[in-house]
C-alpha cells in the first residue's frame, strides 16, 4: 500500500512537472529586450550588432500617410478586413542619377501616389505629379495595390507597372521626360484585383515579361458589388480567387497573355510572387505565396512552367502566404525562400516558412525543408512583407519583417469572431454578409516588428527593439536600398493606413562591403534575373537582381554584399539572363561596381 | 476522446459480423474511424504538415499509457484508448514545434492516472491535455480550426458516418442534445450580439466540432451513466459554452467540457454515495423496526 502511495505521489509530481513544461520552455526562450532610442541603446546596438536604425522619414521629407480604400457599402461591416492592403513601396533610380528613388502607392479613391526623388542631400522630393504617375486612383478606375519597375523596352529608362484593384496601368518613361500611359497598347486586362506582380524574363529573350497574380476574382468590382459572395470559399483551400496572368513581351510595347499556354493556371488567392533560378537551370522559377492556401512553385525550363509545390515540399501545408523573399542565408550559393504567414498566441499558430534547400537535393530534384523554427524566424505575428539584407555588413543576410493587420481599438479584438467564422463551412465564410461587424475592433494590431540577425550558423536573433525598430503600425511592404550610396542598406516600410517609414542604417564602418549595379546588353537592360556569385575570404554568397519580391515591394536593383572585416574578394561571377557568364577577379571592397554585360 | 478499451463481450458471438463490428464493445471501432478520418483528410486536403507530429503524439500517448499501466496495474494496458488520445491530439492541436505533441499526449494520459476519484478518471484525457496546452502554451499551440477544405461534402460524409457509429454505440442522444442546444444558443447569441446567425452556427460546421461532438463529449469513461444524465450534461456543456462564447473565448467548447465534465461525474458519484447511504439507513431502520 505504501509503495503504491509512493508511486502515486511520484506520478503527481511528474504530472505537475509536465504541466509546468510550457512555462519552463517559455522562460528559457525569453530574453531581455533592451529599450531602443536612447544614446545608450544606440551605443549598445553598435557594440552588440554593429548597427542601429534611425527612423528619419519626416526629416528626409517623406511625409506620406497611406489611406485605405472605401469599398462598396455592402462591405461596410468588415471594411477594415477587406480594405486591408494597398500600401506598397518600390525602389527605382528613375532618373538614372545613380541615387535610388522611392515610389509609394496610395489606395483611397482620388488619393495620389508619390515618387520621391532622391535629392542626394538626405532629403527626398515628391515629383510624381510632374512625372504623370500620381493621379492614378481616380474613382471608377480602382486603386493602387503595388508597383514594380523594369525597363521593358530596353531604352535605358525604368518603366512602371502599377497593379490595382481595378484597371492596371503600364507607364513608359519617355527618355528624359515624364511617363506616358501605354496600358492599352500593351494589351493589359481592363480590370483585375491583384496584389502581386513581377518583371522577369522567363524565356531569356532579352525582353522583360510580366507576371500578375490575382487576389479577388477579376469579375468583381469591389465598388459596385452585385453579390456579397466574394470572400474565399475556404480559409485553407480556397480556389475562387483571381486568375494569373503571364504576359510575354513581344517588343514594341506589346504583350501577349500566355499563362495557360505556359502552364500557369491557378485561382488561388495570390498575395506575393518572386522569381529566381532556384535549380541552377539558367531560367527563373516562379514562387507564389497564396493567401488561404498552399504556396505554388512553378519551375521553368524556358519553354513552359510546371507546378512542383508538392514534390518540392513547399506546396503541401496550407497557410496564409503573404511574402516571397529569396536569400542565400547560409552562404552556400543557394537560395532559401521566406514565406510569411499568421501567428497569434493562443489562437492561430501557422508559423512563417523558411524553405531551405534539402541537403543533397538540387536541379530538377530540388526539395525544401521548412526550417523557420530551427532558424528562429518562425513567429512574426500577422506577418506581411519581409526582405533579406545584410544590415551590419558582417557577410551574412539578415531578415527584416513587418507585420500587423488592423490596429484600431486596443482593448477590443476581432479575433474571436474571425476564428469563429473562418472554421465554418464554405457557404458561410464565402459570403461577406455572414461576417460579424468589425465595429472598431483590432485584429492582430499594434504588433512589434522583427529584425532578425543572422549568425551565419543557422540561427537568427530578433534585435528589432534593440536597434531602434519600435513602430507598431500595420506594416505591409518592406524595400531595401543603399539610399545614400554609403555602403549600407536602409529600409523603407509602407504601412497600411499609416506613415511611410524610412529607417536609416547607422552601421559601424568597420565592416567591408561591395555593391553591383548591373546593366544588361543582350539581356534585359534592367538586368533583372542576373545573378552575382561573390567569393571572398573562403566563402561565397549568391544574389540576384529582382523584378519584385517581398510583399508589394521591390528592392533596389543594385546588389549589396556585406563582407565582414578585412575582406579579400577572390572574384565575382556574374551570370546574365542571356546565359553569358562574366568573371571579375579580385574587385576591391568598399565600392559600387558598375558592370555592363559584354556584348 | 478516450476509447473504451474493454474486450469484446461474450454476447457478441451471437451477433452478426457487421453488428459486432459496429458494437459498443468493439475497441477498434472508434480508433479505426478516427484513423480513417485522419488518412482521408490528409490524402485529400493535407490536413497535417506531415505524419511525424501525429505519430509523435500517438507514440508518446501509447508509451506513457503502457508505462503507467505497468507501474500501477502490473499489466500491459490495451493501447486502443491511448491510440485514440494520441491521434486526437495529433489532429486537434496545431503547432510548428514537435514538443507540444509529445507533451500533450503525455499530459492527457497521465491525467487519467492522477486525477481520479473512486477509481474513475474525471477528465476526458484528450480534452484535458488539449485544454491544458491551449491554456498554458498559447504562444506555441493553437487548435485545429479550418481543415477539411470548409466544403460541404466532406462535412456531410463525416457527419453521416459519425452519427451512424455514435448511434450504434448508443450515444447518439448525447450528440443530438448537444447539437440542438448549440443551435438554439447560436440563435440566442445572434439576437444578443447582433452578429449574423450564420456566423454563430459556423463553428459547428467545422472539423473541430465534428471530432468534439462525436467522440469527445460521448467518451464512455468520462460521461455519467444514466441516459437522462448524459443529456443533461451535454446540455450543460452547451450552456457553459454559450457563456464562454459571449465572453469571446475562442476555445469555448474545450473549456466548457473541461469544467462541466468532472463536475458532472462528481455529482453522479455523490448521488450514488447519497443513495447508497440512504438505502443503508433505510435497511437499518427496517432491521430496527423488526
Amino acid at each position: 500500500m505504501i509503495k503504491h502511495r509512493t508511486r502515486k505521489v511520484v506520478l503527481a509530481i511528474v504530472f505537475i512537472a509536465l504541466l509546468a513544461t510550457p512555462f519552463v520552455i517559455r522562460q528559457m526562450s525569453a530574453r531581455a529586450v533592451p529599450h531602443s532610442g536612447t544614446q545608450e541603446a544606440k551605443a549598445a546596438a553598435l557594440e552588440n550588432y554593429g548597427f542601429y536604425f534611425e527612423e528619419i522619414s519626416h526629416k528626409a521629407g517623406l511625409d506620406f500617410v497611406h489611406r485605405a480604400p472605401t469599398l462598396d457599402p455592402k462591405l461596410a461591416p468588415i471594411m477594415p478586413e477587406v480594405a486591408s492592403m494597398g500600401a506598397s513601396v518600390s525602389i527605382v533610380d528613375f532618373d538614372n542619377d545613380g541615387w535610388p528613388d522611392i515610389y509609394v502607392t496610395n489606395s483611397a479613391e482620388g488619393s495620389r501616389n508619390v515618387l520621391y526623388r532622391n535629392m542626394h542631400d538626405g532629403t527626398f522630393k515628391d515629383v510624381a505629379e510632374a512625372m504623370g504617375i500620381a493621379d492614378v486612383n481616380r474613382p471608377g478606375t480602382g486603386v493602387s495595390m503595388g508597383a514594380v519597375w523594369g525597363d521593358f523596352d530596353n531604352d535605358g529608362y525604368e518603366d512602371l507597372l502599377l497593379i490595382k484593384w481595378g484597371r492596371p496601368e503600364l507607364f513608359h518613361r519617355i527618355p528624359g521626360g515624364s511617363f506616358a500611359r501605354v496600358t492599352d497598347q500593351a494589351g493589359l486586362p481592363k480590370w483585375i484585383n491583384a496584389n502581386t506582380a513581377i518583371w522577369f524574363d522567363y524565356d531569356g529573350d532579352g525582353l522583360l515579361d510580366l507576371f500578375i497574380g490575382g487576389y479577388f476574382a477579376e469579375d468583381i468590382d469591389l465598388w459596385h458589388l452585385t453579390t456579397t459572395r466574394i470572400m474565399p470559399d475556404s480559409f485553407e483551400y480556397a480556389t475562387n480567387g483571381g486568375r494569373k496572368w503571364l504576359f510575354h513581351n513581344l517588343g514594341h510595347g506589346k504583350f501577349e497573355e500566355v499563362s495557360a499556354k505556359m502552364g500557369i493556371e491557378s485561382r488561388r488567392w495570390a498575395l506575393a510572387a518572386a522569381a529566381a533560378d532556384l535549380r541552377g537551370s539558367g531560367h527563373p522559377d516562379l514562387f507564389i505565396a497564396n493567401d488561404y492556401g498552399i504556396s505554388e512553385l512553378y519551375v521553368n525550363d524556358g519553354q513552359r512552367f510546371r507546378e512542383v509545390g508538392k514534390e518540392t515540399g513547399v506546396g503541401f501545408a496550407p497557410k496564409s502566404g503573404m511574402n516571397v523573399a529569396f536569400g542565400d542565408i547560409l552562404n552556400q550559393g543557394r537560395y532559401s525562400v521566406y514565406v510569411s504567414n499568421i501567428s497569434e498566441d493562443g489562437i492561430l499558430i501557422q508559423g512563417n516558412n523558411l524553405w531551405v534547400p534539402k541537403e543533397g537535393s538540387g536541379g530538377n530534384a530540388i526539395a525544401f525543408d521548412n526550417l523557420a523554427r530551427d532558424f528562429g524566424v518562425e513567429l512574426g505575428g500577422w506577418s506581411f512583407g519581409a526582405q533579406f539584407g545584410d544590415f551590419n555588413n558582417d557577410g551574412t543576410l539578415d531578415l527584416y519583417l513587418t507585420n500587423g493587420y488592423v490596429s484600431a481599438d486596443r482593448k477590443r479584438s476581432y479575433w474571436y469572431d474571425f476564428s469563429k467564422v473562418a472554421g465554418g463551412n464554405s457557404t458561410i465564410i464565402g459570403d461577406a454578409k455572414n461576417w460579424p461587424a468589425f465595429d472598431g475592433r483590432s485584429l492582430a494590431g499594434y504588433q512589434q516588428k522583427r529584425v532578425w540577425m543572422n549568425d551565419g550558423a543557422g540561427k537568427f536573433v530578433d534585435v528589432a527593439q534593440a536597434v531602434g525598430v519600435s513602430d507598431t503600425f500595420d506594416g505591409r511592404a518592406v524595400a531595401l536600398a543603399d539610399l545614400w550610396n554609403r555602403g549600407v542598406l536602409d529600409v523603407v516600410v509602407a504601412n497600411q493606413n499609416g506613415p511611410l517609414l524610412l529607417y536609416r542604417n547607422m552601421a559601424t564602418p568597420a565592416s567591408d562591403w561591395i555593391e553591383f549595379a548591373l546593366e544588361g546588353v543582350r539581356s534585359n537592360r534592367s538586368a533583372i534575373g542576373a545573378e552575382v556569385r561573390l567569393y571572398w575570404n573562403g566563402q561565397q554568397q549568391v544574389q540576384h537582381v529582382s523584378g519584385g519580391s517581398g510583399f508589394a515591394a521591390q528592392n533596389d536593383r543594385r546588389l549589396h554584399f556585406g563582407l565582414g572585416k578585412k575582406a579579400a574578394i577572390d572574384k565575382a561571377v556574374i551570370r546574365w539572363p542571356s546565359g553569358a557568364v562574366q568573371t571579375i577577379d579580385r574587385p576591391a571592397a568598399g565600392q559600387l561596381l558598375h558592370v555592363k554585360e559584354p556584348a | 476522446m478516450s476509447g473504451d478499451g474493454s474486450a469484446a463481450g461474450k454476447n457478441d458471438r451471437k451477433r452478426s459480423g457487421v453488428s459486432r463490428l459496429l458494437s459498443l464493445d468493439n475497441p477498434y471501432l472508434v480508433p479505426a474511424f478516427i484513423t480513417c478520418i485522419l488518412l482521408a483528410g490528409h490524402a485529400t486536403f493535407g490536413i497535417l504538415e506531415g505524419y511525424d507530429k501525429t505519430l509523435l503524439a500517438i507514440g508518446a500517448s501509447i508509451a506513457v499509457e503502457l508505462a503507467l499501466g505497468r507501474i500501477f496495474y502490473g499489466k500491459w494496458v490495451h493501447p486502443a484508448s491511448a491510440y485514440i488520445t494520441g491521434i486526437s491530439v495529433g489532429i486537434l492541436i496545431r503547432s510548428p514545434a514537435y514538443w507540444p505533441y509529445a507533451l500533450c499526449g503525455a499530459i492527457s494520459i497521465t491525467s487519467k492516472y492522477v486525477l481520479r476519484v473512486n477509481g474513475r478518471h474525471l477528465w476526458n484525457p484528450s480534452n484535458f491535455g488539449i485544454s491544458a496546452m491551449l491554456f498554458l502554451a498559447g504562444e506555441t499551440v493553437g487548435s485545429l480550426s479550418i481543415q477539411w477544405g470548409n466544403y460541404l461534402w466532406p462535412m456531410l460524409v463525416i457527419w453521416a458516418l459519425g452519427a451512424l457509429i455514435i448511434w450504434r454505440l448508443r450515444r447518439f442522444h448525447i450528440t443530438a442534445t448537444y447539437v440542438l442546444a448549440f443551435l438554439a444558443y447560436a440563435w440566442l447569441r445572434s439576437v444578443i450580439t447582433g452578429s449574423p446567425w450564420q456566423s454563430e452556427i459556423a463553428p459547428i460546421t467545422g472539423p473541430m466540432y465534428q471530432l468534439f461532438i462525436f467522440f469527445m463529449i460521448t467518451d464512455p469513461k468520462t460521461t455519467v451513466r444514466s441516459k437522462t444524465g448524459q443529456c443533461i450534461v451535454a446540455f450543460a456543456v452547451a450552456s457553459l459554452e454559450m457563456v464562454l462564447r459571449l465572453a469571446q473565448n475562442v476555445y469555448a467548447p474545450y473549456y466548457a467540457l473541461f469544467i462541466v465534465g468532472p463536475i458532472a461525474l462528481l455529482i453522479e458519484m455523490w448521488l450514488a454515495w447519497y443513495r447508497a447511504r440512504r438505502a443503508a439507513a433505510g435497511a437499518s431502520d427496517v432491521r430496527a423496526v423488526r
